[in-house]
């Protein structure tokens, strides 16, 4: 039996990753839906994780015969300066928003419905992502179709005013999607939950040739014949870099010949992640084999290559949203250690997939265990590789959105039998 | 579905399907309010505890078979509840307000000889979810028990949950759709169905249960001849495989 069926389509590049039955899957379950008209809304085309995301779903869905857009709302400074305070405070940090820039905001989306009204009316489904564009559904009073506002931020602990400001124009929504239940809040309407995903065919996440991942580890002087810890983060406290200093100094008693790289960048415009950088910097002053990579922005396929060449990767946060960092290493087929919290703990699954840890000496045990048997390593990469294919990559993702959509566009009864 | 809408008698229609998780926007942090939730929570989120789990992340060996349990042991640190709960084979109860009384009994009498009360981490809170299943037809049919030595290997997980796990609790006999098909093929079907009866459910992920299934189905049925047999009898609810059954419509899921 071919479940892939026809060939010389994207989705076709997603069964060699994914599955046949997952690709097959999808095919049937978008025939429920064929043609109607979809239309995502967000805020910028490139750039962040969720213009990553719509990249890669939204020529899926057109793939599986659903008519999509992808529409970018525009703005002005003042506009992005307010949606970057309502994302900090929505967040939990307490910041008061002047009002001419709620004005500027609640003026951006009348000017961009204008623009977009009619294609927004006229589909069957429309999927706003994040508070930017939130208000457009103010300004179409003749929508048909049902409108899902997707949350891609933990709004756990919101910073109340500001929450209460955004949920007037959020619970006019037909549904909202969270990515994980901790982060979602009540609302009028049915909440579903969908984690995040990978690419598995991006440059973050395609498999690379072990000469590019050579010449990637010499430009930066790792050295390939020594076991290599990897953490790929910003330099934020919260993902505790100064603590992977720690682990990996407790176990080079051990295992005197390791080496860490901490890679992250970005930090010229974050005052206090430039104090993270200069403490992780004195921290690792003195000794060859930690590498602190902050120099700017490193490119996807230098990331990929870092994770492909490194033999266990860390991700010690102390607070985390889903940990997509943790996702991309273990499709690469690596152990991962990381902190016990957020999304991390839907991944890592002590001695199956990884480690959780709490302290610095849990993660250095970890290491030690680890290096200790190259055999069991290699067994937990491989089991985390296989929980990523089956649970996160981004067919995973697009069968939850579709299967919403048919939720939606057949009442949200608890079972709906079609075909 | 109509049992006469569609087929000739003994084939087997391969459905599959997918969750959508709703959030219910209820917590737990300690085992009263866990008990107090359950008590008037959706039947719905019952179900997605128990079974819903199975289309979730999850690595081959699970150690307990319902959210319940695991969070007991994992947050709460309460073994001996943990253990108590994770006895309860949903499979044995009729309807989802028979499984919520024994949570209840099983949480209540824990509350009864405990002293102390045992809280999760802020944010180790049991969260309430429950699922919306979407069944959908994937228009394969199988006419041979023999064909599914070939079928099961490339059956989704969504495939799977359907005919293996949700079809104990969609059917009153209880038992999957494979069973309920072989069952009514005639007696000849006994052996395997046996060993289909081994395989349990709920501590495997579906892609370990469909290896599973796929080495019995070899073992049993590589060599069987290839005319189609007759059903026999009137069969508890295998006699158009799947589909001729109905799921209890109305009753929360």
């Amino acid at each position: 039996m071919d479940q892939s069926s026809s060939g010389g389509s994207l989705l076709d590049r997603y069964v060699e990753p994914a599955g046949p039955d997952a690709v097959a899957q999808l095919r049937q379950l978008a025939e429920l839906l064929a043609g109607i008209k979809v239309v995502h809304v967000n805020s910028t085309r490139t750039g962040g994780g969720v213009a990553e995301i719509l990249e890669a779903i939204v020529p899926l869905m057109q793939d599986l015969g659903l008519d999509t857009r992808w529409e970018v709302i525009e703005g002005s400074e003042d506009f992005f300066t307010c949606t970057k305070s309502f994302h900090n405070a929505l967040q939990g940090k307490s910041l008061e928003i002047p009002s001419s820039f709620l004005r500027c905001y609640e003026q951006t989306n009348a000017g961009n419905a204008e623009r977009l009204r009619t294609v927004l009316e006229e589909a069957d489904i429309v999927i706003v992502h994040d508070p930017q564009p939130a208000p457009l559904i103010t300004h179409c009073p003749n929508r048909r179709g049902k409108w899902i506002w997707r949350c891609h931020i933990d709004l756990s602990h919101p910073y109340r005013p500001v929450w209460k400001y955004l949920r007037e124009f959020l619970t006019q929504y037909d549904a909202s999607i969270f990515s994980l239940d901790a982060f979602a809040q009540p609302m009028p309407h049915p909440v579903f939950l969908i984690p995040p995903s990978i690419d598995p065919l991006s440059e973050k996440n395609i498999p690379l040739d072990a000469e590019t991942v050579q010449r990637t580890l010499a430009e930066f002087g790792i050295d390939r014949e020594r076991p290599i810890l990897l953490q790929v983060s910003r330099f934020d406290r919260f993902k505790d870099p100064l603590g992977v200093i720690q682990a990996y100094r407790l176990a080079t008693r051990f295992i005197p010949g390791l080496q860490l790289v901490l890679a992250g960048g970005g930090a010229a415009d974050d005052p206090e992640g430039e104090v993270v950088l200069r403490d992780v910097r004195a921290a690792a002053e003195g000794d060859p084999d930690i590498h602190v990579l902050s120099s700017g922005h490193y490119s996807d396929r230098t990331i990929n290559a870092l994770q492909t060449g490194a033999d266990i990767v860390l991700q010690k946060s102390l607070r985390e949203g889903f940990g997509l960092t943790v996702t991309e290493a273990m499709w690469k087929a690596k152990p991962v250690i990381g902190g016990n919290t957020g999304g991390i703990r839907l991944q890592l699954m002590n001695h199956r997939t990884g480690f959780l840890v709490d302290t610095p000496e849990g993660a250095a045990l970890r290491i030690r265990y680890l290096l200790a048997d190259r055999r069991r390593m290699k067994e937990i990469g491989q089991n985390a590789r296989e929980l990523v294919r089956q649970n996160f990559l981004i067919t995973r993702h697009l069968r939850e959105y579709l299967t919403v959509m048919v939720s939606l566009l057949h009442g949200t009864q608890d079972r709906i039998e079609l075909g | 579905m109509n049992n006469e809408e569609k087929g000739t008698g003994s084939e087997f229609w391969i459905k599959d399907c997918a969750l959508a998780i709703l959030a219910t926007g209820r917590r737990a942090q300690t085992l009263r309010e866990l008990r107090d939730s359950i008590r008037d929570i959706h039947p719905g989120s019952i179900y997605h505890h128990f079974w819903g789990a199975l289309l979730r992340p999850q690595f081959s060996d699970r150690e307990f078979n319902n959210d319940f349990a695991s969070w007991c042991y994992h947050s709460l640190h309460d073994s001996v509840v943990a253990e108590r709960l994770a006895m309860i084979d949903p499979a044995d109860y009729s309807d989802m307000e028979a499984l919520r009384q024994e949570l209840i009994g099983i949480i209540e009498e824990r509350l009864d000889e405990t002293e102390v009360v045992s809280v999760a981490k802020p944010d180790q809170q049991f969260h309430f979810a429950r699922s919306v299943i979407v069944v959908f037809d994937t228009h394969r049919r199988l006419y041979h028990p023999r064909e599914l030595v070939e079928a099961v290997p490339q059956m989704s997980a969504g495939t799977i949950f359907y005919h293996f796990i949700d079809a104990r609790r969609r059917e009153p006999i209880g038992v999957d759709d494979f069973r309920a098909w072989l069952m009514g093929l005639g007696p000849g079907y006994q052996p395997l169905c046996d060993a289909i009866a081994e395989i349990d459910p709920y501590f495997e992920s579906l892609y370990t249960l469909r290896d599973r299934l796929t080495e019995v189905f070899a073992r049993f049925l590589t060599n069987a001849p290839l005319t189609p047999p007759k059903p026999v009898g009137k069969p508890a609810s295998g006699e158009r495989g799947a589909t001729r059954r109905q799921s209890r419509a109305g009753e929360g899921s």
